[in-house]
């Protein structure tokens, strides 16, 4: 026995203290509820690497042979627009927690130029490849696993549009109340990091 | 008194509980949790009848030796449609169906975490079985198997196999969204006066469900994006012909689906825990070792996938480390069938249809939990892998544990969910047919494996056909057996006796409020002043219910949440 009932009824009013001052019935678990989200699609991501990793242990030879060269230049420079525009990204939650709506638009205006950038160079490097979808087993693996973070990406980037037409409406976000902010700046932090791990799998290892 | 101690709040009487619940909610996009609750188990059962009407063609069709019911591709169709429809139509929805209804009710919430999402994950299960429905009725269904392994399911005919694909793709988002939705309520929106270790045993199983489904079910999503590209684009991650490795498929199909069958039985683990105390009168034996069971049972059951591909090639040292671990799994599940029979015995017990399919769920369930461990030993099985002892088995645990357990709650919670009674002869009947349906359909099976009898075949050896005419007289017996269960149920939603708020005199949440609950479900938020199974502890009133003494044991009055 941790209390009395004294302290439940004190903690029942608080509770709806909480209640009245809000329109919801209950405190936000928005943020929460993403990052279990974020959870089970990292647990797609994890079954598709393990895919490839046994694919690559499987195989004689990996990348199978006569498959083209790949460069290693514009794939390296799109990493670290990417890796990049994480921490750009991250100037605009500062600058919406201190109630700069400014601020929180160019950053975010600038996050989605490098989104931009990067989904361009990989359609680039998709076009220039001497290998298509269908040519052997690890180009498969490549378009696909590169294919479905680009989607992803993609999502992060309308995320991020949305949040700035949103923004354009003086008053929707504020230093108190920025859910749409925070949940497209995680969003983004988690296709960053996929991308880490699958540039290392795909490109270094 | 009642145990929920009513506290004058302002606040509520405003905008809580004053609305009324119309008929047409039940069929729009509605975000309360309890039409969502029911429009689950509706819609669940519902496929439950279709999937039951193709068991029954199987049935006829394995009642001859022969091919003669229907053909041998018609039989590869509603074999396939039959294990699909009854795992992520039937089973998956309805224990989110009681999920829906319960969880909040059960630890004191107005609604669940997400309700938009709530309600669109509901309506994701609709189109899904729609999908598989139709192809079976236009000919072009898949014909591979609820495993679908290729490349089998690349040779069946790719219209069948894409609606397939896209039809699971689509009841597992469902469920994922379900699942962030219980695991957030439940860890985030009890009442106050509700620490972790007082809330009812359902929401432990519950939140075991949600973590098996959230790790589980996006690895299947993964590996059915492959298979639509090897089916759809010719890729050849899966098919041997183009260098792809068709066991690779094999690892992350059951990464999801053995977790699957605890995602479909632990709901049901969970209502039982609830059931029984009430109907023995007895605090439930050993509350923290059920609770922590169910945890156990979720992390093990992510751990011992391959023992479904012993016949695959698996090296003999994976071999020996996935038996291992599944065997270990009897011990947590042994657990809760030590505590289920701790609980009721020498326990004041009513043998209503509720505890009577609870009961027969433990009977039954523990029957499929041994075959479990014998087939997990891998001599075995490769003995009887791909035979009728591998079916027996798993309807002994999916319909002897989650049927009966489905059964059993929708007895228990009826009068909560309709505000009516159920009619208790018809469902004595009805379960004294599915007891005896259930256990001479399935129970011959065992046999028929260990002398050879292949699964998923049309034509068998006549030597088979004695016990094959037991199961298919058992399997019609099942199909009758539904039908009392659907008269009382619609009779006595339309027009049975009402029910009052607390019929069976429990104690957990959902039982202090109104049958049905109201909107919002309580006037005021509870505050809880006894555990959710303190039955007999305390003197008891008039109406049954334990009088809180302060200072006494079943006091739980702990603030921190």
């Amino acid at each position: 026995m941790q209390g009395s009932t004294v302290d439940s009824a004190k903690a029942a009013l608080n509770y709806h203290g909480a209640e009245t001052a809000g329109h919801e019935a209950h405190p936000d678990h928005r943020i929460f509820g993403l990052i279990v989200f974020l959870g089970a699609e990292s647990m797609i991501f994890l079954g598709l690497f393990m895919a490839y990793l046994t694919f690559r242990a499987v195989y004689p030879s990996w990348p199978p042979e006569g498959t083209p060269e790949r460069e290693l230049l514009l794939p390296g420079i799109n990493t670290l627009i990417l890796i990049s525009s994480s921490f750009v990204i991250h100037q605009a939650d500062v600058a919406i927690k201190k109630n700069n709506v400014g601020g929180l638009r160019k950053w975010f205006a600038f996050t989605a130029l490098m989104g931009v950038v990067f989904l361009a160079g990989q359609l680039y490097e998709y076009h220039n490849l001497e290998f298509g979808l269908t040519t052997n087993l690890y180009a498969s693996t490549f378009y696909v696993l590169t294919g479905f973070h680009g989607l992803h990406v993609f999502l992060g980037l309308g995320l991020i549009l949305a949040v700035l037409w949103r923004a354009q409406q003086k008053g929707h976000y504020s230093s108190e109340h920025h859910f749409g902010v925070e949940a497209a700046e995680l969003y983004w932090h988690f296709v960053d990091v996929v991308w880490i791990v699958l540039f290392l799998l795909l490109y270094i290892l | 008194m009642t145990q929920t101690e009513l506290h004058s709040s302002e606040t509520t009487a405003t905008h809580h509980g004053s609305a009324e619940r119309k008929w047409q909610d039940y069929f729009t996009f509605n975000t309360d949790h309890k039409v969502i609750g029911i429009q689950y188990l509706v819609t669940a059962f519902v496929f439950y009848l279709i999937g039951g009407l193709m068991a029954a063609a199987i049935r006829t069709e394995l009642a001859t030796p022969a091919s003669d019911f229907v053909s041998p591709e018609t039989y590869n169709s509603l074999l396939t449609l039959h294990g699909t429809i009854m795992i992520f139509l039937w089973v998956v929805p309805a224990g989110a169906g009681l999920a829906n209804f319960l969880i909040p009710l059960m630890i004191g919430a107005r609604d669940m975490a997400f309700p938009k999402m709530n309600a669109l994950a509901f309506w994701m299960v609709p189109p899904a079985g729609i999908m598989l429905v139709v192809s079976l009725l236009v000919g072009e269904s898949a014909q591979a198997g609820w495993t679908s392994y290729p490349p089998l399911s690349l040779m069946t005919g790719k219209v069948g196999e894409g609606i397939w694909i896209l039809s699971i793709l689509i009841s597992g988002t469902s469920s994922i969204l379900g699942a962030i939705n219980f695991l957030v309520t439940i860890l985030k929106m009890r009442v106050p006066s509700m620490p972790m270790n007082k809330m009812p045993l359902f929401c432990w199983a519950m939140m075991a469900t949600a973590l098996l489904i959230l790790v589980g079910t996006p690895v299947l999503a993964g590996a059915l994006i492959l298979l639509a590209f090897d089916l759809l684009v010719g890729t050849a991650f899966f098919n041997p012909m183009g260098g792809g490795d068709p066991i690779v498929y094999q690892h992350m199909f059951w990464f999801y689906s053995h977790p699957a069958v605890y995602i479909m039985v632990l709901p049901l683990f969970g209502a039982i825990s609830d059931i029984l105390p009430v109907h023995a009168r007895k605090p439930v034996f050993g509350y923290q070792a059920i609770a922590y069971s169910s945890l156990a049972i979720a992390f093990l059951g992510c751990i011992v996938w391959a023992h479904h591909m012993f016949t695959s090639g698996t090296p003999a040292w994976l071999r020996m480390f996935f038996m291992i671990a599944t065997m270990v799994i009897a011990v947590p599940t042994g657990i809760k069938v030590f505590g289920w029979l701790a609980t009721i015995w020498g326990g004041k017990i009513s043998l209503n249809s509720a505890m009577l399919f609870g009961m027969g769920f433990v009977a039954v369930f523990v029957i499929g939990g041994i075959t479990g461990v014998m087939l997990a030993s891998v001599p075995f099985d490769i003995h009887v892998h791909d035979t009728y002892f591998v079916v027996a088995h798993m309807h002994y645990v999916l319909f002897g544990g989650s049927v009966f357990g489905l059964y059993a709650g929708i007895y228990h919670w009826f009068p909560k969910m309709t505000g009516h009674m159920l009619n208790e002869t018809w469902g004595r009947v009805h379960f004294v047919l599915t007891f005896i349906g259930m256990n001479l359909t399935f129970m011959p099976m065992h046999e028929l494996g260990l002398q050879g009898m292949n699964r998923r075949i049309a034509v068998y050896d006549p030597r088979f056909t004695s016990l094959n005419e037991l199961a298919t007289i058992g399997s019609y017996i099942l199909a009758v057996s539904t039908i009392p269960f659907l008269i009382n149920a619609i009779w006595s939603w339309a027009k049975g006796p009402k029910a009052a708020d607390n019929p069976w005199r429990a104690l957990t949440l959902e039982w202090q409020t109104s049958s049905p609950p109201a909107i919002e479900n309580f006037e005021v938020l509870p505050i809880l002043t006894t555990g959710p199974y303190d039955y007999g502890l305390e003197h008891e009133d008039v109406a049954g219910l334990p009088t809180a003494q302060p200072g006494s044991a079943a006091l739980s009055g702990s603030s921190g949440s």
